[in-house]
């Protein structure tokens, strides 16, 4: 009986079985940023521990850093203290850090696939829910606490109880418009926001394989948004070729060595899987959140659910969400004006995210209303955007080109919602208060909705504002 | 560090109703910009807890009656989202020991048992009955009873699940697993050379 990519990773990095049941794990990648990370220092400090592999850990700063300035010292001075932190433990312990204008900052998921650290096959870990996204590459990623950082840190091991593993076919072809994340705010919708508790999600069908990298680490990004801790895509050509001449991945012979090596990790064809799931990629279409959950979600052609035609909890989640929105039950979601537009974050703040939107906002211009901003995830990103001129078309639209960081994902930093502004947001949680002011509301959909809503001044069909007819730019 | 055997407690409880509390709400991010957990406990839950202008909404966290409860009780999903340990380190600093729920989310209760917060899985009937005993008697105590899986409350009893591991973590105090990793040391160096992860080129 064949194996799937789990269990072959899992088998390959257990150390032992520990007396509780739960096994040793070991990691091969350990990203660190500013916010979950420096506290374990301290913890290390405490116990007079050393880390272990300080050549398997590499550090950013992300969460905290502003988008508008990033000169030294920041204005807020605890911000500016935790990025000490990060650097001086860094150092203290000989561990790789991608400090601002060093040419390779930016959030951690999207510096770890671009510099070729994440590959085939690894563990990675970090102290970031998101930390799924690695999962795009073929990897048992997963977001940890800082205790957790702590442990690593000092033995570059977890305390682990393995997952079961459930396979989501996405089979067909996506229509014109619709996009990686209107895939997984679909695959959320239908599994629910922990369906996914207890598995890793192994993302498969047609429209997976046809996906590029990029529209891979979007889909896996987003697993912990229905619960599942771990998600991942079996690696293929694709991310063979993506990997291929990235700095951190080797070269040559060795470079076919580790795709020979990288095959082998793969989900065989007779694997076992704990459950499956089958989605209709011709059921998909641009979707977007309604509500303070990713998983309350509706496609833009639909109409708002209706409280009155539900009972129980369902009724009283259904109200509670639309009163906090202010959105009423039943009404179409198209036409809901925004104050706000995000395009960034590590789900989608990569290159083709906002090429993407480039070749459909050229010659266009955000509503006035609007207040429009536009996130590269990482310095890399940053340049590579400004090599294409496209931060100008951004500029010339109404965006805000700015630098690299988390930004309004969360609002860590300056970038945040003012009162109950509605934001149009291109990020991965809609959760009440989740990007700054405690009455924000948050409606997430994919960067080229963003786009539409943007230039529109309310929620919009991104397929009728940009006449989409065959595939998405 | 092993802490020491976690088998029973008992504490009064305290009913947070709602499904899908995410770590944003029981923490909000801007508790995040610190260096050390020591100070997280007045801001568990504070845009719930708290208007703008700092003035109470009189959340049930803040109800004298409750004052000093030990044992939050709440719904399904709790701990959704983030990964931020700073969720259960406020819990813990605020007074809470222990957390009672239909379920948790995964992260969460991975980071509520290394600090040693029982997550206590109940089902959503019995669930609810507690929370209705609770609320109608704040003074009433909840025993917990790990060894036995269950709950006492008003002499009644009620079934809990826990997860076999985390359980047997507490019964044996090796719920921080530092100690019990870091003595690995030799076949972790085994997995290493085996695997070449001795260094990243």
């Amino acid at each position: 009986m064949g194996k799937n990519l789990y269990q072959k990773v899992w088998d390959n990095h257990v150390v032992q079985q520990l007396d509780t049941g739960q096994y040793q794990l070991f990691i091969a990648l350990h990203l660190i940023h500013e916010v979950t990370s420096p506290q374990a220092f301290g913890m290390l400090e405490d116990k007079k521990l050393k880390v272990a592999y300080p050549k398997r850990t590499f550090a950013t700063v992300d969460h905290i850093i502003p988008t508008d300035s990033q000169v030294r010292p920041l204005a807020d001075d605890m911000a500016e203290k935790m990025i000490q932190v990060l650097s001086d433990s860094t150092r203290a312990h000989g561990i790789e850090f991608f400090a601002p204008a060093s040419g390779a900052q930016g959030i951690v998921h999207v510096v770890g696939p671009e510099l070729g650290l994440t590959q085939p096959g690894m563990t990675i870990c970090c102290g970031d829910s998101h930390t799924s996204t690695h999962g795009a590459f073929g990897c048992i990623s997963l977001g940890i606490g800082t205790s957790q950082v702590r442990d690593v840190l000092a033995s570059q091991t977890l305390a682990m109880d393995p997952l079961k593993v459930r396979r989501i076919r996405v089979e067909g072809q996506l229509q014109p418009g619709v996009t990686a994340k209107d895939v997984i705010l679909h695959i959320i919708h239908i599994l629910g926001v922990n369906g996914g508790v207890g598995f890793a999600y192994e993302y498969a069908g047609s429209v997976i394989d046809n996906m590029s990298m990029e529209e891979r680490m979007t889909v896996c990004n987003m697993s912990i948004e229905g619960g599942a801790r771990c998600g991942y895509v079996n690696p293929d050509a694709t991310t063979y070729e993506y990997l291929r001449g990235r700095e951190r991945v080797p070269g040559g012979d060795q470079f076919d060595q580790a795709v020979e090596r990288w095959q082998g990790y793969a989900s065989d064809f007779d694997a076992q899987y704990d459950d499956e799931v089958v989605i209709d990629a011709n059921d998909i279409r641009p979707t977007v959140t309604w509500g303070v959950t990713p998983g309350q979600a509706i496609s833009i052609e639909e109409n708002l659910p209706d409280p009155d035609k539900v009972d129980g909890l369902e009724r009283n989640l259904i109200t509670d969400a639309l009163d906090y929105m202010q959105l009423t039950g039943n009404q179409p979601i198209k036409g809901t004006k925004i104050d706000v537009a995000f395009i960034g974050s590590c789900t989608n703040g990569r290159l083709s995210d906002f090429q993407a939107v480039a070749s459909v906002i050229k010659g266009r211009k955000v509503a006035l209303h609007v207040r429009a901003i536009a996130v590269p995830g990482s310095e890399k990103v940053d340049k590579e955007v400004r090599k294409l001129g496209l931060h100008k078309v951004f500029e010339e639209a109404g965006f805000e080109w700015r630098l690299p960081g988390c930004s309004m994902c969360l609002a860590m930093n300056p970038d945040k919602l003012i009162g109950d502004e509605v934001c149009a947001s291109s990020s991965n949680r809609n959760f009440i208060g989740r990007q700054g002011s405690p009455t924000g509301r948050t409606i997430l959909m994919s960067p080229v909705m963003v786009a539409a809503a943007a230039i529109e001044g309310q929620v919009a069909d991104a397929r009728e504002v940009f006449n989409f007819t065959g595939e998405v730019a | 560090m092993s802490g020491t055997p976690i088998e029973k407690m008992s504490g009064r409880g305290v009913y947070v109703a709602g499904n899908d509390i995410d770590t944003d709400r029981i923490i909000p991010a801007r508790y995040l910009t610190c260096v050390t957990f020591d100070e997280l406990g007045p801001a568990l839950f504070y845009d719930v807890r708290f208007n703008e202008d700092g003035s109470s909404k009189d959340h049930i966290l803040d109800d004298p009656r409750h004052a000093g409860a030990e044992i939050l009780i709440s719904d399904d999903n709790f701990g959704c989202g983030s990964s931020r340990e700073h969720a259960p380190q406020a819990i813990l600093r605020f007074g809470l020991k222990a957390v009672i729920a239909d379920s948790f989310a995964e992260i969460f209760h991975g980071n509520c048992t290394t600090l040693g917060v029982p997550c206590v899985v109940m089902a959503f009937e019995e669930r609810k009955e507690l929370a209705e005993l609770v609320g109608a008697d704040p003074t009433l105590d909840i025993i917990i009873d790990l060894e036995h899986l269950q709950v006492i409350c008003a002499n009644k009893v009620f079934k809990i699940s826990v997860k076999d591991s985390v359980r047997e973590a507490f019964l044996n105090a090796t719920y921080d697993p530092l100690d019990t990793l870091l003595a690995g040391r030799d076949a972790i160096d085994a997995v290493a050379a085996r695997l070449g992860y001795s260094a990243i080129p």
